[in-house]
């Protein structure tokens, strides 16, 4: 590998981003709009007062923990796919403690978390095993653990913590205030507790990542697995700990997203939102870089807030943000693998020599 | 058809896989292409074959210069090659991949198609249905198939890769009677590469030999088994130099007790072996005779079928890879940067990785470790240089820098494959201390003076059978040749 320097790094990561800029540019373009009022209505859609604030960033946090976890099972080269049910199952278990446990607002917040963790994780654990010890392959263990979350999420809503009232798959009933942390305002809905959990849990995997061997074993694992088992690292233990990390801190996601989503907090269908698929797209964007997750999940949180009101402003329908999302991620995908293939050509011409 | 291969180079990174090989093949012969793993045989004839470019030299075809661009011009000028994997497309059925690629355009003439392919097949009693999907087909079967499709695409010369490995023994009759046959009455020319000697003596008309990617020379057959071992590993073997060590009550590092162990291609029968600290045990043998498997088994990566393997006294048949590592054995795999190097980690993450046991990493401490084990081991590179960005001799370096430095046994694939000269000795100095502290080395190697060089005994290796040469330094050419090559006669089997 040889060292670039400074401004071509970073032209080589501007590049694609210009590239992807443009391209949105002329698609914005062709359904007849002006890409400057669009970039100026998303902005102000996510920013014109503190209730839409307090909805970007009460999206961007979820995002943010999802993404930090599939850093460190990326880091493992893992491809944790069943993020979402993990979000989903960690739901389901804060919102049980939630709804039945009797405690003081502080250690109810607590067990919710920590139940959320225990879900999460367990999820994940479940694909870990899955991967590890049966040959099933993360990406379709991850899926069908998906499938089953929902569909335990959608019984569990319809069925046993169904409202009083009855009869709707609309949500379980909304959580005692017991069971929700205070907001810093009462249009500015976030919650202060939550910020420096997500903070803390950024800081705790980006130490973690780089100054323990926990980090260092993945790290190996990821790139060279078989190496690394004949290093001494227990690669299998490497990759567990990867997913059920990730699994953890995708449940505390999830139960983010119960508490401060819905107008009143509780469990409804389609709780992850596709939370988790986003973090697999920002992390392949980022190239598994945790101190750059804040700042893209904030773009992507800016970029969806804000687009809602395009159809409203612009007559432009609002799903252009995630048509502009999905080209920026393939054109830097494509960016990370042109540049792959011309790195790879020495090394793999080396390879072949073996022959 | 004549085909000229003048001054032909190649280069993989640090590796001269082609040297300067010149050579010329005739029509109505068939040639055989010896030499072992990494020799470059197989590169030259992807080469010739247009799968690979050259970086220097020239190909004249009956005079004329050419230059290809990809297998498919090479196959217009009258050369195919036919892959140790036939290149076939697995949904397709017989008769539309031997339709496939050939010339005349679109349209698939399936009934001229079906009639040329039963016509080649009969004359040389392939037994090919014309409508059997390739999936079930056998490798015999695939490779008829491939051979039938390049002769109808007009090729005049056909070069095989190693064509008898997984094919039955009525197949391979048919095959080499077909080989005959072609070059006899048609007049092609026939390269064969293969590293089984008794193949290339049944068939060849003569052989073209590499070492290291050199032609180090050719010769009209018949020839010994004998004969083509010393060429491919070289005629001389120095005297052993070094002074042996008294292994008299030296303790057990190693015990091995009726072993059996099952691979894909070799099976390994009833091994028993003692190996004694300080001992050095060379294991000789043809690329894949059953030497890896064994080196594999002494450290729990492969589990035997049967039999014990005991560490220092303890048995740990069956035990995970990290309880050997535990109980002080040292493993080095052939392939440095598949098994033992991580790509993408940097020197001082994998001296962290070997020698860093804490929870947390010091990493100003593991680098000045580092600086100290590069300094020690020599090894030419920065502590925060990524690991593949190190010639191959300073990636072995290093490796000797992430063992322990006292192991009770070391097992090493291979040890100096690739190396020079100087890189080569200097390893040696390196495990000539080790054993020298009681350390047990077993080593495969495919350089016979590197085995004479530093054994105490040989475990030489044809087949899966293991036969044992007691003492290394009265070792001569002609006996290792003979086993080698399977000739057992007389030898004592271990």
């Amino acid at each position: 590998m040889k060292t670039r320097s400074l401004p071509l790094q970073i032209g080589l990561f501007i590049a694609p981003v210009i590239l992807a800029l443009a391209l949105a540019a002329l698609l914005v373009l062709a359904v007849g709009a002006d890409p400057l009022a669009v970039l100026q209505t998303i902005w102000e859609g996510a920013t014109r007062d503190s209730r839409a604030l307090g909805q970007m960033v009460n999206f961007w946090m979820p995002l943010t923990l999802v993404s930090i976890g599939l850093i460190v099972t990326f880091t493992a080269g893992l491809w944790n796919i069943g993020v979402e049910g993990q979000m989903v199952m960690g739901a389901v278990f804060a919102t049980w403690g939630a709804l039945t446990l009797d405690l003081p607002q502080p250690l109810l917040v607590a067990a919710e978390i920590a139940l959320a963790m225990l879900g999460g994780a367990l999820w994940a654990a479940l694909v870990g095993v899955l991967k590890t010890r049966l040959g099933v392959h993360e990406i379709f263990g991850g899926v069908a653990l998906n499938a089953l979350s929902n569909v335990l999420l959608i019984y569990l809503i319809s069925g046993p913590w169904q409202p009083p009232e009855g009869g709707s798959v609309r949500g379980t009933p909304p959580f005692p205030d017991a069971a929700i942390p205070s907001f810093l305002s009462d249009t500015f809905k976030v919650s202060l507790v939550a910020v420096l959990v997500v903070v803390a849990a950024l800081v705790a995997v980006v130490l973690a990542l780089r100054g323990t061997r926990w980090g260092l074993e993945l790290k190996a694992t990821g790139k060279n697995a078989r190496s690394a088992l004949l290093l001494g690292v227990p690669t299998r233990r490497a990759a567990m700990s990867a997913f059920i990390v990730c699994g953890a801190l995708a449940g505390i996601a999830g139960l983010y997203r119960v508490l401060f989503t819905f107008v009143s907090a509780s469990l409804r269908p389609g709780v992850s939102g596709g939370i988790g698929f986003l973090g697999v797209l920002v992390v392949l964007l980022i190239a598994v870089r945790p101190v750059w997750v804040p700042f893209v999940t904030l773009i992507f949180a800016i970029v969806l807030g804000g687009s809602a009101r395009l159809q409203i402003a612009l007559g432009v329908d609002s799903s252009l943000a995630g048509v502009l999302q999905g080209s920026l991620v393939l054109i830097v995908l494509l960016f990370n693998g042109l540049r792959g293939r011309l790195a790879a050509r020495e090394e793999t011409s080396e390879v072949t020599a073996h022959e | 058809m004549d085909i000229e291969l003048r001054h032909i180079h190649k280069h993989f990174g640090p590796v001269h896989a082609n040297n300067d090989i010149s050579l010329s093949f005739r029509g109505g012969r068939i040639v055989g292409i010896l030499g072992e793993n990494g020799a470059g045989k197989s590169t030259l004839m992807k080469i010739l074959s247009g799968f690979q470019p050259m970086d220097g030299g020239e190909i004249y075809i009956n005079g004329a210069r050419v230059d290809y661009t990809g297998p498919q011009a090479a196959i217009r000028c009258g050369v195919g090659m036919l892959q140790q994997d036939p290149l076939d497309v697995a949904a397709f059925t017989v008769l539309e991949n031997f339709i496939y690629g050939q010339a005349g355009g679109l349209a698939l003439k399936r009934r001229e198609g079906r009639a040329r392919l039963e016509q080649i097949c009969s004359r040389f009693g392939f037994s090919l249905d014309a409508e059997t999907p390739i999936a079930q087909l056998s490798i015999g079967q695939r490779q008829q198939l491939e051979i039938v499709r390049l002769l109808s695409q007009g090729v005049k010369t056909l070069i095989l890769d190693e064509p008898t490995t997984g094919i039955s023994a009525e197949q391979k009759t048919i095959l080499f009677n077909a080989l005959r046959d072609l070059a006899a009455r048609d007049g092609m020319s026939i390269l064969l590469v293969s590293h089984k000697l008794e193949d290339v003596i049944a068939l060849c008309d003569e052989v073209a030999v590499l070492r290291g990617g050199r032609l180090v020379g050719t010769r009209d057959m018949p020839a010994t088994t004998s004969e083509l071992v010393a060429m491919m590993f070289g005629q001389e073997l120095p005297p052993q130099t070094r002074q042996p060590l008294n292994l008299e009550g030296a303790e057990t590092a190693l015990v091995l007790e009726n072993l059996t162990l099952r691979g894909k291609r070799v099976t390994v029968e009833n091994l028993s072996l003692r190996v004694r600290a300080g001992e050095i045990v060379g294991l000789a043998g043809l690329d894949g005779s059953g030497q890896e498997m064994l080196l594999r088994a002494c450290v729990g990566l492969i589990k035997p079928a049967h039999g014990r393997v005991m560490i220092g006294g303890e048995n740990l048949t069956g035990a995970p890879y990290r309880a050997f590592l535990a109980r002080g054995v040292a493993f080095g795999a052939a392939g440095r940067l598949e098994e033992g190097l991580v790509a993408g980690l940097s020197l001082t993450e994998h001296i962290a990785l070997a020698h860093e046991t804490g929870a947390l990493v010091d990493w100003p401490r593991a680098r000045r470790h580092t600086e100290e084990q590069l300094r020690h081991y020599n090894v030419r590179g920065r502590p925060e240089s990524r690991v593949e960005t190190l010639s191959g001799g300073n990636q072995q370096r290093l490796l000797m820098a992430l063992m322990p430095p006292r192991p009770l046994l070391m097992a090493l694939e291979q040890p100096t494959r690739g190396l020079d000269v100087d890189s080569s000795r200097w390893i040696w100095q390196q495990l000539l201390a080790r054993r020298a502290n009681g350390t047990a080395i077993l080593f495969s190697s495919a350089e016979l003076d590197e085995l004479v060089a530093y054994s105490d005994r040989i475990l030489v290796f044809y087949a899966g059978r293991v036969f044992e040469i007691p003492d290394a330094s009265r070792a001569s050419i002609d006996e290792l040749g003979r086993l080698i090559g399977g000739h057992f006669d007389g030898a004592s089997e271990a």
